[in-house]
This record gives C-alpha cells, sequence and structure tokens, in this order.
C-alpha cells in the first residue's frame, strides 16, 4: 500500500525579485489525480520544477518523509520523484524499448550497465502494453508520432518506479482520440500513484480530474473538485475578467456547472 | 532479439578482429620497408587517440579538442623513463639535463626511474587527470562549445608548460634519442617489429574495448546523455558521472598511445601535444565518422598517411588540404565518410522504386546495427 503523499508548505520560487510561486500549501494523496490549472504565468510549471528540483525554492516540499527543496535532481528522482516536459523529452536515437530500459535501470550495478541487455526486463515488458507502444518496441524514439512521444515519456516515468508523477501539459497538441486515450491511461496510473497533471485544456480536465488547483499570480486562488472550483466566483473573474458574467458565458469557457 | 542473429553478430565480430589482425601482423610486415612500417606503428597510435575520441564525441557528445594533453602525459612519462633508464649509471642525469645545468634530476622525475611505476602511471595520471576535470566541468553543467573551448585551452596550456622549462622537459625541442626499451635496443629491428605487434595488439585491444562500452548498457546511457542530458538526470542517473567515465576511458587511451609513440617514433615534443595536433587527432574522427566503431580508426590512419604522403610531395600545402577537408565534411557529411554507405543504399532504392520501401527494416535490439 501506497502510503506517501506529497505535502508543499510555503513553497516558493523567485527569479530575481519575481515570485513566480509565492507561498504554496498544498497536499496531493495517493490515488488523487490532480490537476494544477491556471492562466499564462501562474506559476503552474515552476512549481513542478520547483518539486523536481530544476529551479532553487524556499519553503518546503515533503515527499515520503524528506524534503525535496534543495536537493539535486537526480537524488529527487531516485525518492521516486518522476516528471515529464510540455515537449516530450525522449531519447529520440535509442529505440522505444531502449527508452524504457534506461528509465529502468537507475539503480543498475557497474557490472550491469557493462554488459549488453539479453532481455529486456518485466516492468518494461509491462510498461510497454500500459502505455500501448509493444508493437513499436524496436522503433526509433525519434519516428514516433508526438502522441506517442508524450506516452512513452509517461512509460519512461512509470518504470523509473515514480510514485509522485508530475506532468507538463501531456495532452498539448494530441488529436481527441490521444486526448481521451492518454485520459484513461492516467486514471489507470492514478489509481496506485500520486498524480499531478499541469493542463490548459479545460475539456480534458473535467473529463478526467478528481481534484483541481487553480493558480493564480503564483498564489493558490483556488482548491477542491471540478464542480466547485467551476462555480468559484474568483475563478471565474480569474479566467473572464472582473465583473458579473453570465451562466452562459461561464460554462462556455469553464465548462457546464459553472 | 533472437539466438541467431545474436551468434551471427558475434561470429561476425571475431572474424573482423581477425582479418585485422592479419592484415596488420602478417600482411602489412610483409609489404611494408621498416621505415614505412614504422610511419604504420605511428599512425595505429594516432588511431588509438581515434578510438577514445569516437567514445567521447561520437557517443558522449564531448567535444575533446584537447586530447593531446593526455597524449603527452602517457609520452612524457614513458620518456622520461627512457631518458633515465638511458642515462649514464655514474651520475643517474640524462644527456640533455648535463648539458644545461649540473643541479641534477628534479625531484618529480625520480619516481620514473621505475619501469614498474612508469607502466601503472600512463594509466593512472590520464585517469586520474580527466577524472578531476569530467566531474569539475559536466557536474557546473559546461557542455557544447564551453566544453570545447575549455579542453582546447588546456591543450595549449600544457604546450606552453612545456616548453617553459627546458630544464626538466627539454623545452621546445622535447625529450629524444632513446636508446633503449626496458632494456631492449631500439636500435635492433627485432626490437622495433616487437613494439609494432604490441601497438597492432593495443589498438585492438581498445576497439575491442569500445565495442563492448558501445554495445553495453552504459553506451546506450551514453548516447541517452549525448541527446538528452536532463532527461537522463530526471531519471535519476547522474550525467556527469556516466560523461566523465567516457572521458576518463578516452583518456587512458590517449595516454597508452602517447606511451607507445614515444619509443615507435622516437622523439616526444609540444609539437604533438598542442592545439595543432589535438585538433589533427579529431580531423580524421569527423572523416572517418564519430559515431561509429571503425570509422575514427579508418579516419585516423588515412589522414595521417596522406599527411605523410602528401608533406612529403607539397611541404605547405597540407595544412590547406586539411583545413579543407574537415570543413567539407561538418558541411556535406557530418557524419564522416562511415554515413555514406546508408546514403547510397537510399539512393538506390530511390532508383529501383519496385521495391518496398519499408526494406530497410526496423532497427535491431541488439544495438550492433549502428
Amino acid at each position: 500500500m501506497n502510503v506517501d503523499y506529497l505535502e508543499l508548505t510555503d513553497l516558493t520560487v523567485s527569479f530575481d525579485g519575481f515570485v513566480a510561486v509565492d507561498r504554496v500549501n498544498m497536499s496531493v494523496l495517493p490515488g488523487d489525480l490532480r490537476f494544477l490549472i491556471g492562466p499564462n504565468g501562474a506559476g503552474k510549471t515552476t512549481l513542478i520544477d520547483a518539486v523536481s528540483g530544476l529551479v532553487p525554492a524556499t519553503g518546503t516540499a515533503r515527499w515520503a518523509g524528506e524534503n525535496l527543496v534543495g536537493r539535486k535532481v537526480h537524488r529527487i528522482a531516485r525518492l521516486g520523484v518522476g516528471r515529464t516536459f510540455q515537449t516530450a523529452t525522449v531519447f529520440e536515437e535509442l529505440t522505444v524499448a531502449q527508452n524504457l530500459d534506461i528509465a529502468a535501470g537507475a539503480r543498475r550495478g557497474l557490472l550491469t550497465l557493462a554488459r549488453r541487455r539479453t532481455s529486456l526486463p518485466e516492468v518494461v515488458v509491462k510498461a510497454m502494453d500500459t502505455i500501448g507502444l509493444t508493437d513499436l518496441a524496436d522503433a526509433l524514439a525519434g519516428t514516433l508520432s508526438h502522441g506517442q512521444k508524450q506516452w512513452l515519456e509517461i512509460g519512461m516515468v512509470l518504470v523509473q518506479d515514480a510514485r509522485l508523477i508530475m506532468l507538463d501539459e501531456p495532452v498539448a497538441g494530441m488529436s481527441a482520440e490521444e486526448k481521451d486515450e492518454t485520459g484513461r491511461l492516467l486514471q489507470r496510473i492514478a489509481a496506485d500513484l500520486t498524480v499531478v497533471v499541469v493542463e490548459h485544456d479545460m475539456d480534458f480536465m473535467r473529463a478526467f480530474a478528481t481534484s483541481v488547483t487553480v493558480l493564480h499570480a503564483g498564489k493558490v486562488l483556488a482548491e477542491g473538485s471540478v464542480a466547485q472550483v467551476q462555480a468559484d466566483p474568483r475563478v471565474q473573474e480569474v479566467y473572464l475578467g472582473p465583473g458579473e458574467h453570465s451562466k452562459a458565458v461561464a460554462e462556455a469557457v469553464l465548462g457546464e456547472g459553472a | 532479439m533472437n539466438l541467431k542473429s545474436f551468434l551471427s553478430s558475434r561470429w561476425a565480430v571475431a572474424a573482423g578482429f581477425a582479418v585485422a589482425a592479419v592484415l596488420l601482423l602478417v600482411v602489412a610486415p610483409a609489404l611494408l620497408s621498416s621505415f614505412r612500417l614504422g610511419l604504420l606503428g605511428k599512425y595505429l597510435c594516432y588511431a588509438m587517440v581515434a578510438v577514445g575520441i569516437g567514445l567521447a564525441w561520437g557517443r558522449g557528445g564531448m567535444l575533446v579538442l584537447g586530447q593531446g594533453v593526455f597524449f603527452g602525459l602517457g609520452a612524457y612519462i614513458m620518456a622520461m623513463h627512457l631518458k633515465l633508464a638511458d642515462a649514464p649509471p655514474s651520475t643517474g642525469v640524462p644527456d640533455f639535463m648535463a648539458l644545461i645545468s649540473s643541479d641534477g634530476v628534479p625531484a618529480w622525475w625520480e619516481p620514473f626511474r621505475s619501469g614498474a611505476v612508469t607502466l601503472i602511471a600512463i594509466v593512472v595520471v590520464p585517469a586520474a587527470v580527466a577524472v578531476l576535470l569530467g566531474l569539475a566541468t559536466f557536474r557546473r553543467r559546461v557542455r557544447g562549445a564551453y566544453f570545447a573551448i575549455l579542453s582546447q585551452a588546456l591543450a595549449a596550456a600544457f604546450a606552453i608548460l612545456l616548453i617553459g622549462n627546458p630544464r626538466s622537459t627539454g623545452g621546445s625541442t622535447g625529450l629524444n634519442n632513446f636508446k633503449g626499451f626496458f632494456g631492449f635496443s631500439l636500435r635492433d629491428p627485432a626490437n622495433r617489429m616487437t613494439l609494432y605487434v604490441i601497438a597492432v595488439v593495443a589498438l585492438l585491444a581498445m576497439v575491442a574495448v569500445a565495442r563492448q562500452l558501445m554495445v553495453s548498457r552504459y553506451g546506450e546511457l551514453l548516447v541517452a546523455c549525448r541527446d538528452a542530458e536532463e532527461r537522463v538526470r530526471f531519471l535519476g542517473y547522474d550525467p556527469a558521472a556516466i560523461k566523465t567515465f567516457a572521458y576518463a576511458v578516452a583518456a587512458v587511451m590517449a595516454g597508452v598511445a602517447g606511451a607507445l609513440f614515444v619509443p615507435i617514433v622516437g622523439i616526444v615534443s609540444p609539437n604533438d601535444v598542442g592545439i595543432v595536433p589535438s585538433i589533427g587527432l579529431l580531423i580524421g574522427v569527423a572523416i572517418g565518422g564519430r559515431t561509429t566503431l571503425l570509422g575514427p580508426v579508418l579516419g585516423a590512419i588515412a589522414v595521417a598517411w596522406a599527411q605523410t604522403s602528401l608533406s612529403e610531395r607539397f611541404p605547405s600545402g597540407w595544412t590547406y588540404a586539411q583545413g579543407l577537408l574537415f570543413m567539407l565534411v561538418v558541411a556535406f557529411l557530418p557524419g564522416g565518410l562511415a554515413s555514406l554507405r546508408p546514403i547510397v543504399r537510399g539512393w538506390r532504392e530511390r532508383q529501383r522504386p519496385s521495391r518496398t520501401a519499408d526494406s530497410a527494416g526496423v532497427p535491431s535490439l541488439s544495438g550492433s546495427s549502428r
């Protein structure tokens, strides 16, 4: 049973005086599929950058009993924290299987590294099935479609044994069917793991989010279920501008129930 | 990967090594004069450096413009030992030192009186320097052109250091006029033949090591670091350690090459370790094809051979030819001559449109096809 959870306390990131993430407090439990939304520049990506160690931060980001703030990227990764990037970053000149094999191998000893791979680890075979790329195991990652690359990256995070997974706009640029498949994939993953998704796509968010945190100007504006967040007048104000909004307008942007 | 392809690739590799060994150990000595064979031995030393550059640059993406440093470390360590061994037993001071001053041998030369210390130092010193440098630069995420400039500056500094200390390093003349090699006279043709054989064996061993590193999981990881270092970091690896290892292996190869260069060629000077020779080593790798196993070896030998034969006829023309060749390869054939084969194959496929386009097939998992 996975009992690790993510708890951010007063997490702050500033670049030369500009505060990109401002004293954010947030907890995400396992089994949750948490969406992080907000207008451009709200600090969503910076927040997961801070948790994964890419940018320096203050405050605490507690995960599995450890504070992640101030640790090196590869040390954080070894604590079971995985992430993807806005533009899928895979090893284009290696095959799908090789990509996943590398992702699964951060704890390998020198002797294993020095030898040729004779068979694929079971986790890799399983992950290829999960992300639906078994038939493309020997294809170079550079030849995959945009959506397939995103799935491969999610697969790499899965086999690296991450229990906290942070995805940065996983469905950007995907077709409607690809989005649906990705959403169902995320729901399957989130059953056992802690998943945080940064997303701009409101339809996608409404269809698959378990809970939502809205960021605005680096601060947490609202948090709750999809319906609660949609109905929040402050959220409507951020997305639609100040003043009263007709129900029809609000629903057009934020979806039904707003 | 099925068993059949595994066996066939393994047999193919063994056959390749056997053919290379026969060519270098039987055919070349039978056809070449002892002078030409000595030259070939020298080219083999350059080829050893090239194997390391292929690993560090081709696979690891580290543009090592200063391999002359490691080549020079190995060469000077060996040369110091040979000079000390040649020195008259009464004084123990090498000839060139006795000419310049009467202070005796510098303290840091003394350890190299011992043959065992020398042989260990030839491997350990380049490796240690590379590990220190590699960790210091790769931890700070220095890469690309910045790393290239840094390594090149190092080669320049090393050459200047050598020239600036004529009493202990022979200055710009370098160290030369070696008489013996671990008790064997270097004038004896049989001993010179033995040295050539040692160079062949060393080169083949290095190619075997490089091949194992390329097909291993480490080799895949190194390519991954080259293409998306951040991704590797986020998977829980330390890319600095991965790259430093390849850099150190390349440094050891260059050091051993330098150590064999000294008795085979009979001289080492700052002209063999500075910026120009460092780039010269790299050009062969670029022309041959840096990401392949044999491209760097063949490229380095071909360029060194062309340099000798062309500079015999056109003494000043070679530098221009070398520069032109390098520019042409970088501009039109970034993968080197080794990339011609797939290009030609693709061109032929287009000439015969009846054949199915996907006959090129999906690359095999073994990685040996690359």
